[in-house]
């Protein structure tokens, strides 16, 4: 997977003050990959969702994408060359419509206008299932669609890898099972995706690997049952101790 | 004897809904642990309890009459009383000032401010000390105390070894264990497993604002808690 690793981050350290949120973490991703990416409270899992996506800038390591080192490139720059985020609480561009909000990304992180613009924003909207509010006022939309925009917009940015984070908290089962649907079309599109999630049963039904972080740290990762059952996985989450049954 | 009921209790931030319509009883002297990943739901459940977040449907009865519109600081005055998450303490007063505030405004009762320096020991040479230049272990304590001030009924227990090393979660714990044992009713986030299952007489693991297992302590082992907390049961249910 090294040699086809189309995200590659080394060393990744990331500190606010002398707190370490991240501290040397290797991380990639193949091309068209589903990961998903667990741990407990503060264990530092958006903080590398904005490091890769150039929120935030590095204490330490490195982030290439397609072999090229973006690491001093900005949130924007990255998104132009095919990595694209969305937020936990979604952010929509209140007064525009759903389909002036994926214009906005086809554009500006997509590089496109006229026709190409178009045509990008409604398969966009299509694949996440939201052709049908495609001219609502995004601030109108409810919570699921909200969450589905921010997919949306992101995908119109024309991404080879999609962040995702914690964009499960808060559904019904009825509307994750449709987020589910949603991503998984997404990524037999070819598009790689990295999802952070609590809602770990909601997580499995999309990613073939799963890692688990804490304290900073990647825990744990592989197959996804097996991290799920790694006894300092649970540990993590219910403390010292916990695993003892479980892995009995 | 149930002093707290809840019925078909629903709670929103904004769009987001935290608790989705739940119900359950607490005995009178039980120890009910909530357990659950991070946005289950429980800090939600514990604030709306406590009168600070205000219920978009469902009832909430304590000692057989319903308060689910009353304030805050009137469940106080009835005996429900939160330590929240992140202890929220009286920063720029000092220890004795934060507890006597919270004693002037409680129930009458046993609990008086030389009871909770017996039960907190820790805090008799900082009385005077800013709450706010107290270490988090000092600070937990002091706003275990300043609930036990208004003398409880219910105490509402958020979150307590949050952030605290390991020795100032057992000096907590330490503590509590006499009021635990003194008959108080007590529903208590924890996020260790262990702790939560020795502490407690009844579990109750959230999962997406809903109640994923519920049981007695004692009859609850690890795997079964463990597949609740992650909702893995039911994920596999989905995949089949």
């Amino acid at each position: 997977m090294t040699t086809d690793a189309i995200l590659k981050a080394t060393g990744l350290t990331k500190r606010f003050g002398a707190l370490a949120v991240l501290t040397d973490v290797d991380f990639l991703i193949a091309p068209g990959e589903a990961i998903g990416i667990v741990g407990p409270n503060g264990a530092g899992k958006t903080t590398l969702l904005n490091v890769l996506s150039g929120a935030y800038t590095v204490s330490a390591g490195q982030v290439a994408f397609l072999g090229q080192d973006v690491t001093a490139l900005g949130a924007a720059d990255r998104c132009r060359r095919g990595i694209a985020r969305s937020h936990q609480i979604p952010r929509p561009f209140g007064g525009m419509t759903v389909f002036e909000n994926l214009h906005v990304a086809a554009s500006i992180g997509g590089d496109l206008t006229g026709a190409a613009a178009n045509r990008r924003c409604i398969d966009s909207l299509e694949l996440c299932g939201m052709l049908r509010v495609a001219n609502r006022r995004a601030e109108t939309l409810g919570l699921l669609d909200r969450k589905r925009l921010e997919m949306a917009r992101a995908l119109a940015t024309g991404p080879q890898v999609l962040l995702l984070d914690e964009i499960g908290g808060g559904l019904t089962d009825a509307e994750a099972a449709e987020l589910v649907v949603a991503i998984r079309a997404i990524n037999a599109q070819g598009v790689a995706i990295v999802w952070i999630e609590h809602i770990v049963h909601v997580l499995l039904q999309v990613i073939t690997r799963l890692v688990c972080m804490d304290a900073g740290k990647i825990l744990a990762e592989g197959d996804p049952a097996a991290v799920m059952s790694d006894p300092a996985v649970i540990d993590a989450y219910l403390g010292p101790g916990s695993h003892s049954s479980v892995a009995a | 004897m149930s002093i707290l009921e809840i019925e078909n209790l629903e709670c929103r931030h904004g769009l987001l809904i935290a608790v989705r319509g739940i119900g359950f009883t607490v005995n009178e002297g039980e120890i009910l642990a909530l357990v659950g990943a991070n946005g289950a739901g429980k800090t939600t459940l514990m604030r709306t309890i406590a009168g600070a977040h205000r219920p978009a449907a469902g009832r909430i009865s304590f000692d057989g009459k319903d308060v689910t519109a009353l304030k805050a600081h009137k469940r106080v005055g009835l005996g429900i009383a939160l330590v929240p998450e992140g202890r929220r303490l009286f920063t720029g007063m000092t220890v004795e000032e934060n507890l006597k505030v919270a004693g002037a405004h409680g129930r009458k009762g046993d609990w008086t401010l030389d009871k909770v320096l017996e039960a907190f020991p820790q805090l008799k040479p900082k009385l005077k000390a800013r709450a706010g230049d107290l270490s988090g272990g000092q600070q937990q304590a002091t706003a275990i105390g300043r609930a036990l001030m208004t003398n409880p009924r219910l105490l509402l227990l958020d979150e307590v070894s949050l952030g605290l090393s390991p020795l100032a979660v057992d000096q907590v714990y330490n503590s509590l264990s006499g009021l635990m044992r003194g008959g108080t009713t007590i529903i208590i986030v924890e996020q260790d497993l262990s702790r939560a299952l020795a502490v407690s007489t009844r579990i109750i693991c959230m999962l997406e604002g809903g109640i994923a297992l519920e049981g007695p302590a004692a009859a609850l082992d690890r795997e079964q808690i463990t597949a609740a907390y992650f909702g893995l049961n039911r994920g596999q249910k989905e995949l089949a």
